[in-house]
């Protein structure tokens, strides 16, 4: 039977970790993630969990840690938000290219400047092309879901990647909700042990991480973590099974809410897919054919899936929480275009940037996307703000 | 009795041969010297930051280290140690490494790495109590980028970003005592030394870092013949003058208590550490003795303060 909590998503995240029980967890505090580090210190000192808890001076380092505990042989986690992440980034990219499958818990906020300590995802964009596996979680349940599901992905031979677990700073990670916990056996078990080929600490096989890697061999290594990518999206669905049978919740790459039917869909990720699945019920009790995907895995992009399951509409509205600073789309309009376009599927798709530094998102602003959506004649320009203030 | 002979002859070399470190560099004696230090039995994660050390010993798909070894970044080579040093704690402590055998942590970076880049990094580490040993390889500027200025270039030498020109005639800042820093950690154990004579001085104080439990800081005078401009078979007397001048003093701490290792019974004017160096040789023009003084003037008093502080901290002891 699964426990019935009531619990914010920071906590739920740490308690996911108390589960887990890794080796390591290296952590720097920044709001909105800082309770995670702080309730798993409780957790270490304690005596709840067998984890080192390395205090870190910065985010820089506890990614570093991260890199050397899991490069040690251990199980390393952290959990960062906005500017920690940004400080991280070098050390981003140096732990999926050294290939260890370190789980992140992201508490997305808006990166500086100005400064601003509310939700947006331009952390979490910041670092989408680093060979991270990022999963993103509408609610508290899914960022727990996440969590345990992460270790099993990331560490997979066929894998070896870093994964990130995204949910809405504040939105989610303050806000108190009902959630279904698992039994901690059944957690250990679904995890297992972390067994890695070789490690540091093998007194038997030294090796060697982090080489220099010139002209002869750079790009074939870079090949294999592209490859590494590509398995992940097998893996990353198996899991999910496994995990569906074990708590009856489905998770796939994306969650279709009303779309098979819908003329006008409205893509987006984390919280807000709440908020657009009230507007989807109140548009559709007026006969409107409106629909939402939700997209779960950000990276691995499924494009070919979301390209087919868009196939047709009469309409699409891509949300992304970011400022638009590019002069072409945000990074999630940009990869749904270019998904539909390689399959040449043709459908008018318009981009909001909306919610930016914890703007609220209400259900006034989704109608509106959705009735842009039924009178759109114009498509010269795609590029609209949604919740901006015109004076 | 430490000898020479018996330790380059019973203790293998954990550092090969086939690195391409340049002929007449300090660092790679450094490196050897220091691991020969370790217990035969243990084994050692080595972290190398960024620089020259790491581009030259580890170029896939070669290494010259025969122990683990991590390279991660320019900065973090502290903090990616504390990492693995917090995962040996905690696979210990679980029973999931085997009980009889012992790792030792031990970090190389140049002056870049640990004076400016990785300080903030190193800090945290020692502050945090990792047992690791921090072992810095001094040459006094970025060398593996071609020669520019670190916080760890003496005053007045020519770099490619303090080039000795006509208005300004080479660095014109003091440079940071960064073992002095380090002492401030209040760290078990922090010590200055270089490759001089039979390497007793290196060797036994590597070693007495290495046992200690906790944070540990070695810094190292490691002459770069390109970056200071001196004929490659000259890296020994080099050593030797820095430490005979007193510019470069070779000392300990201890649980806070100054030990200075080496006395010289017949100090030598500082000019003769500077002559045989390109990178001084604009302070030897007329005109500009004004330099050498100065540089005089720094050594004489940092000597007398660590002659104070292994007084003051001696006599705190002894009380």
């Amino acid at each position: 039977m699964s426990i019935r909590e009531r619990l914010s998503g920071n906590e739920a995240t740490a308690y996911a970790m108390k589960q887990i029980n890794p080796d390591v967890v290296a952590a720097f505090p920044i709001t909105p993630s800082t309770e995670i580090p702080q309730y798993f210190s409780s957790y270490v000192d304690n005596g709840q969990v067998d984890t080192e808890f390395v205090a870190v001076e910065s985010e820089h380092s506890a990614m570093s840690a991260c890199i050397g505990a899991e490069a040690a042989g251990a199980r390393a986690m952290t959990a960062t938000s906005a500017n920690g992440l940004e400080y991280m980034w070098e050390m981003i990219q140096i732990a999926s290219s050294s290939r260890l499958p370190i789980v992140l818990a992201l508490v997305d906020r808006a990166i500086s400047g100005p400064l601003n300590i509310h939700c947006d995802h331009t952390d979490a964009m910041a670092v989408k092309d680093s060979g991270w596996i990022m999963l993103f979680s509408e609610t508290n349940q899914e960022a727990y879901d996440n969590m345990i599901m992460a270790h099993r992905i990331a560490e997979n031979k066929d894998v070896m990647l870093p994964l990130m677990v995204c949910q809405d700073g504040f939105i989610t990670s303050h806000a108190i909700e009902n959630i279904e916990l698992l039994e901690d056996e059944k957690v250990k078990e679904f995890v297992g042990t972390y067994k890695p080929e070789h490690y540091l600490l093998n007194k038997k096989e030294p090796i060697a991480v982090g080489p220099m890697d010139l002209q002869p061999y750079l790009m074939e290594h870079k090949r294999q973590q592209h490859q590494a990518m590509e398995n992940a999206r097998k893996v990353i669905a198996d899991v999910a099974l496994d995990f569906e049978k074990m708590t009856g919740r489905k998770y796939e790459f994306f969650e279709g809410y009303k779309l098979e039917d819908a003329e006008y869909v409205a893509v987006c990720m984390n919280s807000t897919a709440g908020t657009v699945k009230n507007v989807v019920d109140n548009l559709r009790e007026n006969g409107i054919k409106a629909g939402l995907l939700k997209i779960r895995v950000f990276r691995p992009f499924p494009g070919d899936l979301i390209a087919k399951a868009l196939e047709g509409k009469k309409a699409v509205a891509v949300l992304d929480r970011v400022p638009l600073l590019n002069g072409t789309g945000g990074p999630l309009y940009e990869d749904v275009v270019s998904s539909m376009f390689t399959q040449n599927i043709m459908v008018p798709t318009i981009n909001y940037s909306y919610g930016i530094g914890g703007r609220d998102v209400t259900e006034d602003q989704i109608h509106k996307v959705y009735e842009d959506l039924q009178n759109l004649k114009d498509m010269s320009n795609p590029y609209r703000f949604l919740g901006l203030r015109e004076n | 009795m430490y000898n020479v002979k018996e330790v380059v002859a019973n203790k293998p070399s954990r550092f090969t041969s086939g690195h391409r470190m340049c002929a007449g560099c300090g660092a790679p004696a450094v490196a050897r010297m220091v691991l020969r230090a370790v217990n035969e039995n243990d084994h050692v994660v080595v972290s190398n930051a960024t620089g020259c050390m790491e581009v030259s010993t580890c170029i896939y798909p070669y290494t010259a280290w025969t122990d683990s070894y991590i390279h991660t970044a320019f900065e973090s080579a502290s903090a990616t140690e504390s990492g693995v040093e917090a995962a040996y704690k905690s696979l210990k402590k679980q029973g999931k490494l085997p009980e009889n055998e012992n790792t030792k942590f031990i970090v190389f970076g140049g002056d870049g790495g640990t004076y400016d880049i990785g300080i903030q990094s190193l800090s945290g580490a020692m502050e945090r109590g990792h047992d690791m040993t921090y072992v810095c390889y001094d040459n006094g500027a970025y060398m593996n980028t071609g020669i520019q200025r670190s916080s760890a270039t003496p005053r007045f030498a020519d770099t490619t970003t303090s080039p000795a020109g006509s208005v300004i005639p080479g660095k014109m800042q003091p440079r940071k005592d960064l073992t002095e820093i380090m002492c401030a950690h209040h760290l078990p154990y922090v010590a200055q030394t270089a490759a001089v004579g039979n390497f007793k001085d290196l060797y036994e104080k590597a070693e007495k870092a290495i046992n200690i439990k906790g944070g540990k800081f070695l810094n190292v005078l490691a002459p770069c013949p390109r970056g200071w401009g001196y004929a490659t078979e000259d890296l020994m007397l080099i050593n030797k003058l820095a430490v005979e001048t007193c510019w470069w003093p070779l000392y300990e701490v201890e649980n806070g208590v100054y030990h200075i290792t080496y006395k010289p019974a017949n100090k030598l004017p500082v000019e003769e550490f500077l002559k045989p160096q390109k990178r001084f040789k604009h302070l030897f023009k007329p005109g500009n003795e004004w330099m050498i003084e100065e540089l005089q003037k720094e050594t004489d008093l940092r000597w007398n303060e660590l002659l104070a502080k292994e007084e003051m901290t001696n006599k705190n002891v002894n009380e």
